[in-house]
């Protein structure tokens, strides 16, 4: 029997409030590519970067073959042979391939000179190994994303690379593409490396892993030989053998389209987009990341110029050109990056959530703070939002209280039509349910909803009509009588591509 | 690529061409406005150019490398003052008195050491604190400047040594001295950032600093060096300056930093840090005199050239941004 | 008595450091000089900071919207120069205005070059400095401005009349910073200021227009900027060219020695104006000690530095920077 490269035993982890990880075992073995898998949230990153010594453990032990290994940091990892492919890439784009590759330990000579020849030679060993288009001295900015990735993997070919793992690897490769890296993971495959790989795309997944481990809000759900399971059994491990989220669909009576989108387009991001949106309706829009889902949103909100089609609010064609457009006809969007798109994190909770209207909010030539404190005591009792006060800077809230604040923002507004992007992502359990209980509320109270989702027992919980998306385009929108996880997973990933509308 | 391709192509070679249009501007426009019969493009009158261009090229072959890390030096003006400073009065300290001209040597010496020392300070400040480089040198401007008339009040430092003067005002196959120095920093300068481990850092450093501190890169000291070299830069170029001159006004050097970042950033060098290169940069410097001396040549005065470089330091941020345009289906942020 | 911890001296440190190290100064220099705190003194200090001060107010818009601007020192030469030569040409009534209309042109040229068209603003502002010098000069001739009759004019009275017992120059410059303390911190404008600068992606998607925030800041620079003119026009009624030379680099490190972040977001206008009064009385107290002037620079240095530091050593925790 082979002794795994690598074991993570038990592994346990919180942060204030939440669990993010409880007792987590995980091994890979020598010349195996297994993946790791679960929803958002359900544990994996935060696993990986107590992998790479980014986090420490409270408690639980990592292994490396017999022994205890304490990762200190980035660097104690990939010296000891961790080597992580992220998904964000790590270059210098200005520098060469090979200077990328072997960035902070490049060769020397004499006068502090790079050592050129050596390090050709080096990276161009590495390169022939790999079977890639370009040389040691391209710039790294002139190659495609999926070059830029394979220099990513070069660099983890140059230390002795026990374990690697790629995190979401095909996000934004080509299917060709696509080839040459798993080539390129079956030569390490070959050569005895233990591969990790990350990927929601079940496609993949049952084409290349060996073995399947499944995380749930945290809590290891078992590992699967690949060969021995289906994509059926894998989605159940993920999404929970009962389902606790019960579907639910519109007891109330829909009222008129608010919203009509006619054969919308945006360049390459999206193609030929058309639904409607009723008022009491909840319509979810569900997909892997980069299907084009917030880039309809964003569209929408006067953030994106479509390339063709129409948007009807109301049944009349409007034009969109700026947020504040969009603001004043009555749309609003809840982004997904509450961080970077949703708050301003220095300023305090009800300033952020004034900040669209803080314009109407006049005592004389003022803002009229106390109408503000109201709106702010109005909507933090509503949505039961945990702050000491309106005074707290919003970057000090946790995540879930945070995101309350942002739906605050637009509910004050009454939006006739309100996008929720991600309206749960990183949030703890608890507010997670608030939140669902909340977007059901407001589609009773006659709003007009669209959440984009990429949990699927969030969409299925929320919408009373789910559209799944696949590369850009509408694959299928269903009702909440003919969804269910098989036909939902196949139709956004791409498999189910026979049933498009 | 191919939009991108050209941006590129356009950008390396356009401080290039820029220059090359300055020239026949300023030749064929001189055949109508000069007053004076010699020629534009005389050879004379192009070495002298060179000559000139010197106390701020010196200064920012080291202001590229300082960007291309992602900072700035805004005090590189008042530390040329100190080092003038301390170049000229050091030749007169009673304990050198029995050197005779080994004096020279030991005074530049000095000079060097005092702009290394207060550029290392600067870096030092920087790492250890964690506060910009903008507020640092800002601060420190003002504190250098503070030091320069703590040695002589408002008064001038001056020390005249003719054997410095002769050295200074040599030329050596055809070129003066301070060319020379030029030339000599430039390569010096291009050699460290296309051919040391250290040079190549600091561009992993200004463009992903988080890869870099990644793969390991000491970002600190490493920035530390980069303040140290551009401080002696400044001091060479006091040293070259101010040994045909022989005398210093407190107020020396002002401003200086601006001209400085104005060459260095019309040659090319990315603001963020990142990108940029010392050959590019030597034409940014050569560039600005040349339309100094351009102008003056065609009879317009001073003013008008602080007039038209500024204006073309906001038509190449212009250009920049259009010929990096976003395509039409990026996010209108 | 609960003894405050070292977590807890960290906060309050960061948020009244300036506070506490203006009172240090302040007792500090009446102990060594009896005159410090004379009313004379005082006023001699507000009135000589005044024209830095009401710059500084400007530039505290721009800097918390997320932007620089470096051009106030030759835009405000630029100013004097106009506002004396259209004295003898258009009498000073139809002069001011004129000035005005043209400072606030430069300012809009500015607003719109990194407002609307996103460029960088140290850059743009670095070519402005230069541009609007060239500008002053060629306007000028590059000959010194003067009034013809120093005498008979009521030009005077915005930089030597007093008004009530105080010299004028406080006076605008105590009014300028009354107005623009509500609009930064009270009106609708403000509030967009503080979200553009903290986050302008998040104010993006709040509806807030960027461009228009970010180009009346420019505005509200020039405007301070023209009025520091007229006050010094009116103060020497005579001026050379480069008269606001290096002012733009004291005005910031006033403004960021007030607290305020130059990444944006931060600062406020009460803060500026103790940014303004600890330079002031910094190279006044160290006058009055019998120092030369120049030993306030080295001084300010020190404190600007150790401003920024503790600032966001008590951010982050950490004396110390994480820098490898």
């Amino acid at each position: 029997m082979t002794h795994p490269v690598l074991r993570l035993e038990n592994i346990v982890k919180t942060f204030p409030g939440v669990r993010a990880l409880d007792g987590v075992s995980f091994s890979v073995l020598p010349g195996e590519v297994h993946a790791l898998m679960g929803e958002n949230g359900a544990g994996k990153s935060t696993l990986m970067k107590v992998l790479g010594g980014i986090y420490q453990p409270d408690s639980g032990n990592i292994l490396m073959g017999e022994d205890k290994a304490v990762m200190s940091g980035p660097l104690d990892a990939k010296s000891k042979g961790i080597v992580f492919i992220h998904q964000e890439l790590s270059l210098a784009e200005e520098l060469s391939v090979a200077e990328n590759i072997y960035l902070g330990e490049l060769p020397r000579k004499s006068l502090g000179r790079v050592d050129w020849a050596k390090l050709s030679e080096q990276t161009n060993a590495i390169l022939e190994k790999l079977n890639v288009g370009f040389d040691a001295k391209t710039r790294v900015g002139d190659l495609s994303i999926a070059n830029q990735q394979m220099v990513e993997i070069a660099r983890a070919l140059t230390v002795n690379a026990k374990a690697v793992i790629f995190d979401e690897p095909t996000a934004s490769l080509t299917d060709a593409e696509k080839v040459v890296l798993f080539d390129v993971i079956s030569d390490l495959k070959n050569e005895g490396v233990g591969i990790i790989y990350i990927s929601h795309r079940m496609e993949e997944i049952f084409k290349i892993t060996d073995r399947i481990t499944v995380l749930r809000d945290g809590q290891y759900q078992g590992t699967v030989n690949t060969a021995e399971t289906d994509e059926e059994a894998v989605t159940q491990l993920m999404i929970g053998r009962k389902l606790d989220l019960t579907r639910n669909a519109s007891h109330h009576e829909l009222g008129d389209v608010a919203l009509e989108v006619r054969g919308l387009s945006c360049g390459k991001l999206y193609q030929d987009v058309s639904f409607e949106l009723r008022r009491g309706e909840v319509l979810g829009f569900y997909g892997l990341v980069g299907a084009g889902r917030t880039e309809i949103a964003e569209t929408l909100f006067g953030l994106r110029d479509p390339s063709a089609g129409q948007i009807l609010l109301d049944g009349e064609e409007v034009r969109i050109h700026s947020p504040a457009d969009a603001i004043a006809k009555g749309i609003s969007l809840v982004p997904e990056d509450r961080k970077g798109q949703g708050l301003v994190l220095e300023m305090n909770c009800r300033d952020n959530m004034t900040l669209p209207q803080v314009d109407d909010l006049k005592a004389g030539p003022f803002v009229a703070e106390g109408a503000e404190v109201a709106i702010f005591d109005q909507y933090r009792d509503q949505l039961d939002i945990r702050t000491p006060g309106w005074k707290q800077k919003a970057g000090n809230l946790s995540g879930g209280n945070q995101q309350k604040i942002v739906i605050g923002k637009w509910l004050s507004m009454h939006p006739n039509v309100l996008i929720v992007d991600e309206p749960t992502r990183g949030i703890d359990v608890g507010s997670k349910s608030e939140i669902h209980k909340l977007l059901r509320k407001l589609a009773a109270q006659g709003y007009a909803v669209i959440v984009i989702s990429s949990e699927m027992p969030e969409v299925l919980h929320v919408s009373d009509r789910i559209i799944a998306m696949y590369s850009g385009r509408i694959m299928r929108t269903f009702t909440s009588d003919e969804v269910n996880e098989d036909n939902l997973i196949q139709a956004i990933s791409g498999l189910g591509s026979n049933e498009a509308a | 690529m191919q939009p991108g391709a050209l941006a590129k192509a356009l950008k390396s070679g356009a401080i290039w061409g820029f220059i090359l249009l300055e020239l026949i501007f300023f030749s064929v426009a001189g055949e109508f406005l000069s007053l004076s019969d010699k020629a534009f493009m005389d050879w004379e009158n192009m070495l002298l150019l060179l000559k000139q261009s010197a106390p701020i090229g010196i200064i920012a072959m080291g202001m590229t490398i300082v960007m291309v890390n992602g900072n700035i030096d805004l005090s590189v003006g008042a530390t040329f003052a100190i080092a003038a400073i301390v170049l000229l009065d050091s030749m007169t300290w009673p304990i050198f008195a029995g050197l005779g001209d080994w004096v020279i040597p030991v005074a530049w010496l000095l000079a060097l050491m005092a702009g290394a020392l207060l550029g290392a300070l600067n870096g030092l400040i920087v790492w250890k604190t964690g506060v910009d480089a903008f507020i640092v040198t800002l601060g420190s401007m003002l504190g250098y400047r503070g030091i320069v008339f703590m040695f002589n009040g408002e008064n001038p430092t001056s020390h005249l040594n003719w054997t410095l003067v002769d050295f200074a005002e040599a030329q050596f196959l055809g070129l003066h001295t301070a060319t020379w120095f030029l030339l000599g920093v430039t390569f010096a300068i291009w050699f460290l950032m296309t051919r040391t481990v250290h040079g190549r850092n600091a561009y992993a450093i200004g463009d992903n600093r988080e890869a870099a501190v990644n793969a390991g890169i000491r970002v600190g000291p490493h920035m530390m060096v980069n303040f140290a070299i551009i401080g002696f830069l400044a001091a060479l170029s006091a040293v070259v300056f101010y040994s045909e001159s022989g005398s210093v006004n407190p107020n020396d050097g002002q401003l200086y930093e601006l001209w400085v970042i104005t060459a260095v950033v019309l040659g090319g060098t990315k603001i963020t840090g990142g990108a940029g290169n010392v050959i590019g940069t030597f034409g940014g410097v050569v560039a600005i005199q040349l339309l100094r001396k351009g102008l003056g040549h065609i009879g317009a005065d001073t003013s008008t050239v602080n007039l038209v470089i500024g204006l073309i330091l906001i038509a190449v941020l212009f250009l920049d941004k259009q010929l990096n345009v976003k395509g039409k289906e990026e996010l209108k942020i | 008595m609960a003894a405050l911890s070292k977590a807890q001296i960290g906060p309050i440190l960061a948020k009244q450091g300036i506070l506490i190290a203006f009172a240090v100064f302040m007792i500090a220099f009446t102990i060594a000089s009896p005159k410090f705190l004379s009313v004379d003194n005082v006023f001699s200090v507000v009135r000589s900071s005044a024209i830095l001060g009401v710059m500084a107010l400007g530039v505290t818009f721009v800097v918390i919207s997320g932007n620089l601007d470096l051009s106030v020192g030759s835009m405000m030469s630029f100013s004097t120069i106009v506002v004396l030569d259209l004295h003898d040409k258009i009498g000073p009534f139809l002069a001011i205005p004129a000035m005005f209309a043209m400072t606030l042109a430069l300012g809009a040229i500015i607003g719109f070059l990194v407002g609307y068209l996103r460029l960088n603003s140290l850059i743009v502002t670095l070519g402005m400095l230069s541009a609007i010098h060239g500008l002053t000069l060629t306007y000028s001739g590059g000959q010194n401005m003067d009034i013809a009759d120093k005498e008979g004019t009521w030009f005077s009275v915005f930089g030597q009349g007093t008004a009530l017992g105080i010299p004028v120059p406080i006076l605008i410059f105590a009014a300028l910073a009354a107005f623009l303390g509500l609009v930064l911190g009270k009106t609708a404008f403000g509030r967009k200021i503080y979200a553009v600068g903290g986050n302008d992606t998040a104010a993006t998607f709040s509806g807030v227009r960027r461009a228009r925030t970010v180009f009346n800041c420019y505005l509200i620079s020039a405007a301070c900027v023209a009025t520091a003119g007229l006050i010094q026009a009116s103060r020497s009624l005579g001026s050379q060219n480069t008269v606001g030379q290096g002012l733009e680099l004291e005005v910031l490190a006033a403004v960021i020695l007030g607290g305020a972040s130059l990444l944006g977001g931060s600062g406020t206008i009460f803060k500026t104006v103790i940014g303004v009064l600890i330079l002031g009385f910094i190279q006044n107290g160290l006058l009055l000690l019998g120092l030369q002037f120049y030993v306030q620079f080295v001084v300010t240095w020190v404190i600007i530095i150790l401003a920024v530091w503790l600032d966001i050593a008590a951010k982050r925790g950490k004396l110390w920077s994480p820098i490898a």
